[in-house]
């Protein structure tokens, strides 16, 4: 077949549309979000049926798919990094009840924190849970990882925790593709009480996943992915997982590198493939995209054996993602960094866009908060966290989705008064319900601002569960309905606006002001295709 | 053979769209591409870049080492300093001198035409100005790629097959429109170089 370049992440859905996978779920969020998209806008899609969909949140996303593993069909669903922590309950558990049909759990990682709050390492939460994890260094790696991965979740009846970063989910490459496998056929698992988590059963269930550690280390030794490469220079050896290998070998001529290699895509780590390269070398070098995991399982708390160099060492910084560079310098070559950056060049951050509802609520916000000391303001995860930078300096915390809620709460019970919650949509669905609950029962005095754009706006305007039911929720929720007010946030409404505003803020109590304008992205996005439609009728006509 | 490119403008000011069509005419010479992109918070209008990588031979990392990139190129001029520690010391600048102002402290004008005017190899030209002039302002961006061009080491006749095929769709006007520009951008590249 002729190759397809694709992104990284386009090459795991790919994978995934290849592999016989029937259904993916998801939460959209930066590196991860083009997985779903790309089965989503595939004709394979729908010419085979596979169900892709967002879900409220990482968590019911996983859920799903743990739901349609039981079902017996191969599933996959797809997060970033810190949605994985959404997902944990569900995550840690699965490792318990095991799969039957095969389950890929895609975490995107984000070192250097492109576009995130935090770099965690997802491999820590593979290793936690004992499941096995897939690394793929490249993008035919990520799609041919999705086949293997499948196969290994139905031999072993285990989820596979595949853990991708920001340089391969965005990067583009040649991938080969396979035949179309088909699809599982619907299946229940053979013991009816696997799924079952209660005492008894989870503690047989927990003894037959430790039972099964040394089968998951026996595949990770005879692993495809990964390679112990011999060459004659001993006096270092080098550990590479993942894209670190790419980085290793762009630093050689002809990709020759001196050193033995052990590259490593599969785990848990191979130990006897790690100590076969730690016995023939003087010292060790550990290359790892992310946090030093490999190289704290070989210093060990007394790290009293051989020399191990990587990010604790400060051989490679502590934190941020690898490149080249970061590794020619920890081999001792040439730093061949060019010329400055000229004084002259500033920062551009990102911002909110030309004509974004957001610049109106937060402009608004601060002048009916302007009588009062700043300070009292926390946001949530999106766009709208744009409203911490210049020109509108409008919010004083973003932590993680649906904290601005929670946060506010517990200021509000601290005294702190008025207190603000800004929370978007898709944000307020994903996690601040709860959270909104949990201030009504304690019938807090917070002013919770959901900026209803009507989408999932940061991560490129996907479907938002939000869409036309927040007031509802509230209500349901027990906000008092005389305390939801909707705004149009425009100027021409300023006063009207205003005078909302300073009111519930006054109010003793919770009230929930809603600002509803579409996304200016998705509104032109909306009119491009629709004025494409009426061109296309009008020809047919 | 092997060309490493980066490309460097601002969030929305499409330089995706560049790559699109280097990438296409590399597929089609039979080359190998890697191209590293940026998605998520920084396309809302804060800087950008792509890493593009082709070469006649396996490509390994995904990120150009710093100091071998063999060119840059940028729709923005302060963008196309940033990216200088990625150069290699004999390789192009070419450059937008239109800058896209959305920063209170943007540099003042003269003192960035000078910097770049600095740079030992380099070509600077208004690409707006001049896909303006062609009736056409959102071509600035294949004059720029047309400016390239000469440093590209793909075929020119490549380049223009590549245009056609992405352009198709939208008619036969904006596919000539952007062969105007592409060779509007070449031909100030020529006299600059000469």
């Amino acid at each position: 077949m002729q190759k397809l370049l694709l992104l990284g992440d386009e090459a795991i859905a790919q994978g995934g549309i290849d592999a016989g996978m029937s259904g993916i779920y998801a939460y959209p969020g930066t590196p991860s979000t083009e997985i779903t998209e790309y089965v989503m806008h595939s004709k394979e899609d729908k010419s085979l049926n596979i169900i892709a969909s967002w879900g409220a949140n990482e968590k019911t996303a996983m859920e799903t798919a743990l739901g349609m593993s039981y079902a017996g069909k191969r599933t996959m669903v797809c997060m970033k990094h810190v949605g994985l922590n959404v997902a944990a309950d569900a995550f840690v558990n699965s490792a318990i009840t095991g799969a039957n049909g095969g389950l890929i759990v895609v975490a995107a990682d984000d070192p250097s924190m492109h576009s995130s709050q935090n770099e965690q390492d997802s491999r820590f939460f593979g290793k936690f849970a004992l499941i096995p994890i897939l690394e793929p260094g490249n993008q035919q790696e990520a799609y041919d990882m999705v086949h293997y991965g499948f196969e290994l979740s139905e031999k072993f009846r285990i989820p596979v925790l595949m853990r991708i970063t920001t340089r391969l989910a965005h990067s583009r490459s040649g991938v080969e593709r396979r035949e179309i496998r088909k699809q599982n056929a619907l299946k229940l698992p053979e013991n009816l009480k696997q799924f079952i988590l209660l005492p008894a059963n989870a503690r047989r269930q927990y003894k037959n996943l430790l039972n099964n550690q040394p089968a998951f280390v026996d595949s990770s030794e005879k692993s495809p992915f990964n390679i112990l490469i011999d060459h004659p220079d001993k006096k270092m050896g080098i550990i590479a997982c993942g894209l670190a290998y790419n980085y290793l070998i762009e630093n050689f001529e002809d990709h020759h590198v001196p050193h033995p290699v052990l590259r490593i895509g599969q785990y848990p780590v191979p130990e006897q493939m790690i100590n076969n390269l730690y016995e023939s070398c003087d010292t060790i070098l550990v290359l790892e995209d992310g946090a030093p995991m490999i190289e704290e399982l070989l210093r060990g708390i007394l790290n009293k054996g051989k020399t191990i160099k990587g990010r604790l060492d400060g051989t490679v910084p502590r934190d941020g993602e690898l490149n080249p560079n970061i590794v020619a310098l920890a081999l001792g070559l040439a730093d061949t960094r060019g010329r400055d950056i000229p004084s002259l060049v500033t920062s551009r951050p990102p911002s909110l866009c030309k004509g974004c509802p957001h610049i109106y609520s937060y402009n608004a916000l601060n002048e009916a908060l302007s009588e009062f000391y700043k300070g009292r303001v926390f946001s949530d995860i999106g766009c709208y966290t744009l409203g911490a930078l210049e020109p509108f300096d409008a919010i004083n915390s973003c932590v993680d989705m649906g904290a601005s809620i929670t946060m506010a709460k517990g200021a509000a019970d601290a005294g702190l008064l008025p207190s603000v919650a800004v929370i978007g949509d898709s944000t307020f669905t994903h996690s601040g319900m709860t959270g909104l609950l949990d201030a009504v029962n304690a019938n807090s005095t917070i002013t919770v601002m959901i900026l209803d754009n009507g989408t999932t706006g940061m991560t490129g305007g996907q479907d938002s569960a939000a869409v036309g039911k927040i007031e509802g929720i509230c209500e349901a929720l027990g906000v008092h309905k005389d305390h939801i007010r909707i705004l149009n946030p425009l100027q021409k409404y300023h006063e009207e606006n205003l005078a909302i505003m300073k009111e519930e803020i006054a109010y003793k109590g919770v009230s929930v002001i809603i600002p509803r304008r579409e996304c200016i992205q998705t509104l032109t996005r909306r009119m491009r295709e629709e004025k494409k439609k009426q061109a296309t009728d009008k020809a047919e006509a | 053979m092997k060309k490493d490119i980066i490309l460097a403008g601002v969030g929305g000011q499409g330089i995706l769209s560049i790559a699109a069509i280097i990438g296409t005419a590399a597929l089609k010479a039979g080359l190998h591409l890697k191209q590293a992109e940026v998605h998520g918070m920084s396309q809302r209008g804060g800087d950008v870049q792509s890493n593009l990588r082709i070469s006649d031979r396996d490509i390994a990392s995904d990120l150009i080492p710093f100091g071998k990139a063999d060119m840059i190129i940028s729709v923005e001029p302060m963008e196309s300093l940033r990216y200088l520690p990625m150069l290699s010391p004999d390789g192009w600048l070419v450059t937008n001198t239109k800058p896209y102002i959305n920063i209170r402290n943007y540099p003042e004008m003269d003192k960035l035409l000078a910097e770049i005017e600095l740079q030992p190899r380099h070509i600077s030209l208004d690409a707006d100005e001049i896909a303006r002039n062609l009736g056409s302002p959102k071509s600035a961006n294949m004059v720029i790629l047309g400016a390239a061009s000469p440093f590209l080491s793909i075929d020119y006749l490549e380049l223009q097959e590549a245009i056609r095929n992405i352009f198709r769709k939208k008619g036969d006007d904006v596919v000539q429109v952007n062969l105007d520009a592409l060779q509007a951008g070449r031909d100030v590249s020529e006299k600059q170089m000469n």
